[in-house]
């Protein structure tokens, strides 16, 4: 089991006080994978990432970490794992070359390593022509690949990344995510924490967290085909008007706008659904045209997370 | 190996870091320096150079000769001569003058009979270091009168007599060494870490292979070269500047300020693992500093505080440097006649050291 999950997770549980950070998630995150947690702010996410990494200890459940069991042998698995914080943690005061000769000799790597490791990485992540500039005058990108940059310098087989783009503009997100797919080419197992659902998409396997609970989890494809909703799509030119009429509808789970256009939720064992919200907009006087369409990892994550916080439809 | 790499690049990064904070740099410098010069000039027991008024109703030699000699124990200046008491009175109420000397017409016969006060000094009670100068100059004119019969030497003696400022620079300085290292490195030392955790640089440390021990050793070893350079400075300043004696070895006074940099460090560290902020720290450390400079004898005489405070005292790193210090500078102890002391420095280096290390937690729980 060891061998074909890098990490193994049952009944996590983590409790601040009476507040439940993390509650009951199981987890089997496959190896040399792009494993993503998507969850809003306070969802749990980086709460279950310290742990994972050992940094906070369970209040329950057991944790597997590259066959390690974590808390316990967390020093172990140090030389293993590369964590990346959410904020930038590397330091400022030190020039890219550094930071980056700084870590390499934490992680115990020997004079020749160090050198062709961290030209490697300097070139990979297009951080050479910076080596003597100070971390803390770098934009948010830079700083983004100078810490994929050292915390990959020691060859990790677990990369924990903990919201890593959520400071940096798409293009560099696009960079950021090129380089992710390299290193999971590669072998490494990389779990990602995200809010943003394009990131999400992008990745080979996902848990949706809210307020502590896995709320859904598998491939991203799977978890949209899989929903249970049927998801329709509602094109009008009075966008808000014909939203507050489906609404009314106890059928009627979610309404997201996107423009003009409206995703609607409904339940899946409704009958007819074109034809009863075709037939409510009509009556209601509203020009619209209503069709089936493929749920969209956003409408997963509405589905996922809104249902158990709404009035429970 | 892996164990010695580790050491040296917390070493290597904390010199760079500090190389660039120049705040820091300068407090280095700066504090030692500032604190030096405001102690040796300022902070002054032996007060000099009051202005002074006098009335003089006999105008005789020898009331003359008296008037000389107090103004050259340079202890008063007279600026004022006045007709009457009263009128001394007066200029001492509006603030001209701290002390009046009022000598009477019948001084010469008052001189001779050992059993009469000869003259009269006006002391302002306001501030009670100059209330202690009447105590002085009391005991100074008892001496002219004793040595009335040759009058030139007497003089003489009493200037000597009342020149004691050198004394207590000479007090001063070296126990200002312990003074200044104590909180300069606890502060430097629980700031620097202190700083790493506000930043977020520790939850990135904490996931690397760097143990506890290490962390904190290259974490204080920049700032034992810091400490000894400080040291090197009071010294200088203190020989240079204020005629300090050294005269004991100059190798007994590093090695003893080794040991007690090694202590002030480990404090500095185990504040760090109560501290959350930056401020934080400077808190604690201003809470250990000033029992430290009140109980350790740098300030009032250790054998005359009461016992509790002596027990408190005792525990305090600082108390027994001063000991050790004055003893090498002064009474040119060697560093093995101090052995009780630097023992004490050790237990309390390894006390707190071991609370420091075992209280980190590569947690963030």
């Amino acid at each position: 089991m060891s061998n074909d999950y890098a990490i193994v997770a049952s009944g996590l549980t983590r409790r601040f006080g009476n507040n439940v950070a993390v509650n009951k998630v199981n987890l089997r995150i496959p190896r040399a994978k792009i494993y993503g947690f998507l969850g809003p702010n306070g969802s749990g996410k980086s709460t279950a990432i310290r742990m994972l990494c050992g940094l906070l200890t369970p209040s329950e459940g057991e944790v597997s970490v590259l066959g390690l069991s974590v808390p316990r042998d967390a020093e172990k698995l140090r030389h293993r794992i590369g964590y990346m914080t959410q904020k930038f943690s590397l330091y400022d005061d030190l020039s890219v070359l550094e930071n980056l000769e700084f870590i390499a000799r934490i992680f115990g790597l020997d004079r020749r390593r160090r050198k062709t490791r961290i030209g490697e990485n300097l070139a990979k992540y297009r951080l050479a022509g910076f080596a003597g500039q100070r971390a803390g005058t770098l934009s948010g990108g830079q700083k983004q690949r100078l810490a994929l940059a050292a915390v990959t310098l020691h060859g990790p087989e677990l990369l924990l990344l903990d919201e890593p783009t959520s400071a940096v503009d798409p293009q560099s997100r696009r960079d950021f995510w090129d380089g992710l797919f390299e290193l999971a080419d590669q072998g490494t197992t990389i779990l990602v924490s995200t809010h943003f659902m394009d990131e999400a998409e992008r990745c080979h396997e996902l848990a949706i967290l809210d307020k502590g609970v896995l709320v859904a989890a598998g491939v991203p494809g799977d978890l949209s085909d899989n929903i249970d909703a049927i998801v329709l799509d509602i094109e009008t030119q009075q966008p808000r008007r014909s939203r507050n009429t489906l609404e009314q509808a106890g059928f009627v789970r979610a309404v997201t706008q996107l423009g003009n256009r409206l995703h609607a939720m409904v339940d899946p064992g409704l009958d007819e659904p074109v034809g009863r919200l075709q037939g409510m907009l009509d009556d209601a006087g509203l020009v619209a045209q209503v069709q089936v369409t493929p749920a969209s990892l956003e409408d997963v994550f509405v589905a996922a997370t809104g249902f158990r916080n709404g009035a429970g439809g | 190996m892996m164990f010695l790499q580790r050491i040296f690049a917390i070493i290597i990064k904390e010199i760079r870091q500090l190389g660039r904070d120049r705040l820091t740099f300068g407090m280095i410098i700066g504090i030692p320096l500032m604190q030096i010069i405001l102690f040796g000039y300022a902070i002054n027991t032996d007060v000099r150079h009051l202005n002074a008024g006098i009335v003089d109703l006999a105008d005789t030699y020898a009331s003359r000769k008296l008037a000389a000699a107090v103004q050259a124990t340079q202890v008063v200046d007279f600026v004022v001569t006045a007709n009457s008491v009263e009128g001394l009175i007066d200029r001492m109420r509006k603030g001209d003058i701290k002390v009046g000397m009022v000598v009477p017409a019948d001084f010469d016969r008052r001189l001779a009979d050992p059993s009469r006060a000869a003259a009269q000094l006006l002391i302002d009670g306001s501030d009670t270091s100059i209330a202690n100068i009447a105590a002085q100059l009391r005991d100074m004119r008892f001496d002219v009168r004793s040595v009335n019969g040759a009058q030139s030497a007497g003089l003489f003696e009493v200037r000597n007599y009342y020149n004691p400022e050198r004394r207590s620079v000479v007090q001063i300085v070296p126990a200002l060494i312990g003074v200044i290292l104590n909180l300069t490195m606890v502060l430097f030392t629980s700031v620097a870490v202190v700083r790493e955790r506000e930043r977020g640089n520790l939850e990135m440390l904490i996931t690397t292979p760097i143990r506890n021990i290490e962390l904190m050793i290259g974490k204080i070893t920049p700032y034992v070269v810091i400490g000894l350079i400080q040291v090197s400075i009071i010294l200088a300043v203190g020989i240079l500047l204020f005629n300090i004696p050294v005269v004991g070895s100059m190798l007994d006074l590093y090695a003893a300020s080794l040991v007690f940099i090694a202590a002030t460090l480990s404090l500095g560290l185990a504040i760090y693992t109560w501290a959350k902020t930056q401020f934080q720290a400077m808190q604690l450390t201003f809470f250990t500093y000033l029992p430290s400079i009140l109980l350790s004898g740098f300030m009032f005489p250790f054998d005359g505080m009461p016992p509790f405070a002596q027990w408190l005292g005792k525990l305090l790193p600082l108390t027994h440097f001063v000991e050790m210090i004055r003893g090498i500078v002064l009474r040119g102890a060697t560093f093995s006649d101090l052995g009780p002391s630097t023992l004490a420095l050790l237990i309390f280096f390894a006390v707190m050291m071991t609370v420091a290390v075992l209280r980190f937690r590569k947690r963030l729980d």
